[in-house]
């Protein structure tokens, strides 16, 4: 048997790597495991001519293409939008576009604001020294005083416009509506040891530059520095619990296959909104015959994605294409709720750059813009470095039948059941998407573009997976309390995407890792009652 | 472990379909998808797709009654309007493939006044762009809303 811990981390991604780094000043002794490896950035598809191809294979975001050793299979079969992650050191960080905008006040108070969904047991002021934190160790650039937000500084400047980002900013001022450089997790100086951004423009799948916060790079480095053990290749099964109801250790899969014991104090969830319930639903005993931690019935219930559209059209002249980070910027003027509008709740706007050369004629050419034949070349040349595209991402409400659940059948390659994921999308997000299409095209009509396209609801767009363990007082509605520890098991906390009470309108990993600090913030100071 | 690799009949359709798709262009000086350093990288390139490409192959040929390389051009034409109209996942994917293999030929590349090589190390310049254009959004008073 191994050595007891004092805290085991499952999962090192966004949240896991964030909270590992923050309880590693108590001097306890830590440990993650992860199921995948460290990544080598000098193997990242830019470093190669055929980059565009890989991101249909090795570094596809789907899982269930990718199928690399360290990923799981998802059987997202019966949801129009489709789970996509990575597996390994830094998570799904690693892949990520790294748009890092936090949620706004309004979306911890939707239930008093709107009537709808419940509040958050936390607040943004409660949250904001830890966003603070976390944008400082991760590294964000942006530009302060934009109206759609409470006051916060960057600690870097934000991405150049570029031509994209005036043309944008001319069409949204002529339409009166607002905009502003996205904060974004792209060093645009050096920072920390990250060289600075040299417009690789392929952020998705993986920077070789090492200017994209992802946390084996961010995080890890220090936290690994500071005594915290990362064992890789380390698939967790399930988590065992004695009979006072205390998780006493994990049962892992190690890198040659053997299954493995690991006795810990505190067992620290950080799988993401599909991996983390699968986890808990994989660990049912006769004292938890519905899987772990689940006396609500709520684990895995309430997935909640972010539905997301995207419109794009060709302009006349070429735009910054695939030079440049795809990130450029925002729109929250559609973000807060407007009952004219018919909907509640609101979405964001995320204005990207172009696609690779490659990339814009496989898509287009199945968009059936891109003939075969003759015209090829001269209808290819009007495309390439001209698009703009507008990123729609929708709040989703909770819906208890959008779910994550096992799959009887399904299972990976150490024999252990996979995710099924049951989803649809909700009517107030259907109008809302809607509305958002409308503005969209609004906009590419007031920036010039022509032929202009929609692709709604994005298929491969599962990337925010939230709400599968929701945070709550009250234990027969939620999973783990207001910081994080489970209601029914004292021991064990979950920091990652599924404790969302809600999803909010804009990407979530900036809320996910201020939110983990804020845990380990809470756990550090209760350390002497933590499990009372 | 050994490629992958078509039979030499299977190649033949391909390089004729690949043709078929982006031809050779003198106004735009540059070689079709059949061209041989095009198609040798699509045939190093099947990877993962092997099993789908040829699939389509077969369904082409199917549909050809034999080598489609070996139609005349009008009845290639037909050939390839119902494959098309078939369409299918096999279809989409031999078309990436020759769609990936062709937009990173160097001279592919050169004719669209883009240097041939991977975005790493040297990377590329986003001009700053015209930040006065935000002028009119720092004046609007703030509009998140305060949550109680
Ligand atoms: C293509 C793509 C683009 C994205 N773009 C953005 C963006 O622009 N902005 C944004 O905010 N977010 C973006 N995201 C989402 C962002 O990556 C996630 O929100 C964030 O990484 C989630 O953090 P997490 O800690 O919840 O989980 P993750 O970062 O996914 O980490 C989970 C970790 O747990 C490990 N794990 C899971 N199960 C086990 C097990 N049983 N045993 C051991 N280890 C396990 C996994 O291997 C993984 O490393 C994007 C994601 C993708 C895939």
């Amino acid at each position: 048997m191994k050595d007891k811990v004092d805290v085991l981390i499952i999962g090192s991604g966004a949240s896991g790597a964030a909270v590992a780094w923050s309880l590693a000043e108590t001097k306890m002794r830590i440990l993650c495991l992860e199921q995948g490896d460290w990544m080598k950035p000098s193997e990242y598809p830019s470093t190669r001519k055929d980059y565009e191809a890989r991101l249909y294979s090795d570094f596809a975001t789907s899982p269930n293409i990718r199928k690399r050793p360290s990923d799981y299979p998802i059987n997202d079969d019966n949801s129009p939008i489709k789970v996509v992650n990575f597996n390994a050191v830094g998570g799904s960080t690693v892949m990520y576009t790294a748009h890092f905008p936090r949620l706004h006040p309004s979306d911890f108070k939707v239930r008093t604001l709107d009537g709808v969904a419940d509040d958050w047991p936390v607040d943004y002021k409660t949250l904001e020294p830890f966003f603070a934190e976390n944008d400082r160790m991760m590294g964000v650039s942006g530009l302060t005083g934009d109206p759609a937000y409470p006051a916060h500084q960057p600690p870097m400047p934000p991405l150049p416009l570029g031509k994209s980002g005036t043309r944008i900013g001319q069409a949204m001022n002529k339409l009166g509506w607002h905009w502003w450089p996205s904060d974004t997790s792209l060093a645009t100086q050096e920072y920390d040891g990250r060289a600075p951004c040299i417009n690789l423009g392929h952020c998705t799948p993986a920077c070789s530059q090492g200017a994209k916060a992802s946390t084996d790079i961010t995080y890890w480095p220090h936290a690994v520095r500071a005594g915290v053990e990362l064992r890789t290749n380390c698939r967790v099964k399930e988590i065992l619990t004695d009979e006072n109801d205390m998780a006493t250790g994990v049962v892992y899969f190690d890198a040659d296959g053997v299954e493995q014991f690991q006795p810990a104090e505190v067992v620290i969830v950080a799988c993401n909104g599909v991996g983390t319930p699968r986890l808990l639903l994989n660990s049912k005993s006769a004292r938890f015959p519905n899987g772990l931690a689940n006396s609500s019935g709520l684990v895995g219930k309430n997935l909640m994605f972010h539905p997301w559209a995207t419109i794009y059209g060709y302009l006349d002249e070429p735009m910054d294409g695939h030079r440049g980070p795809p990130l450029c910027v925002w729109s929250q003027e559609f973000y807060e709720t407007d009952l004219s509008r018919g909907f509640v709740r609101g979405y964001n706007l995320q204005f990207n750059r172009g696609i690779g050369v490659a990339t814009e004629a496989v898509a287009t050419e199945a968009a059936g813009i891109l003939p075969w034949g003759e015209r090829h070349h001269e209808t290819f040349r009007g495309l390439v470095g001209r698009r703009m595209s507008v990123g729609v991402c929708t709040e989703d409400l909770p819906e208890e039948h959008n779910r994550v659940t096992l799959d009887p059948v399904l299972k990976d390659g150490h024999g252990i059941p996979a995710p099924k994921i049951d989803y649809a999308i909700g009517a107030n997000t259907s109008l809302m998407l809607d509305h958002a299409i409308a503005r969209a095209k609004e906009i590419l009509a007031a920036a010039g573009a022509r032929e202009v396209h929609t692709m709604a609801p994005l298929m491969y767009a599962g990337w925010h997976l939230l709400g599968t363990a929701r945070m709550g007082t009250d234990p027969a509605r939620s999973v783990v309390n207001e910081w994080g520890r489970s209601h029914d098991v004292k021991n064990l906390f979950i920091v990652d995407g599924s404790i969302f009470v809600t999803s909010g309108g804009v990407n979530p990993t900036s809320t996910i890792q201020a939110l983990a600090l804020y845990i380990a913030d809470q756990m550090k100071q209760r350390l002497a009652t933590l499990f009372d | 472990m050994p490629t992958e690799t078509l039979s030499p009949a299977e190649a033949r359709d391909l390089k004729c379909l690949a043709g078929m798709i982006i031809p050779a262009s003198t106004a735009y000086s540059v070689p079709g998808a059949d061209d041989d350093l095009i198609m040798a990288d699509m045939l190093q390139s099947l990877g993962r797709d092997f099993a789908d490409v040829r699939t389509a192959l077969a369904n082409l040929a199917r549909l050809a009654g034999g080598s489609f390389a070996s139609l005349d051009p009008d009845r290639r034409g037909a050939v390839v309007g119902d494959f098309r109209a078939e369409g299918g996942q096999p279809l989409a994917i031999l078309t990436r493939l020759v769609l990936l293999c062709y937009y990173r030929d160097d001279r592919v590349m050169r004719s669209l006044n883009l240097e041939p090589r991977p975005p790493f190390p040297k990377g590329h310049v986003v001009e700053q762009g015209d930040w006065s254009l935000l002028d009119q959004v720092r004046t609007r008073p703030r509009f998140w809303r305060d949550a109680p």
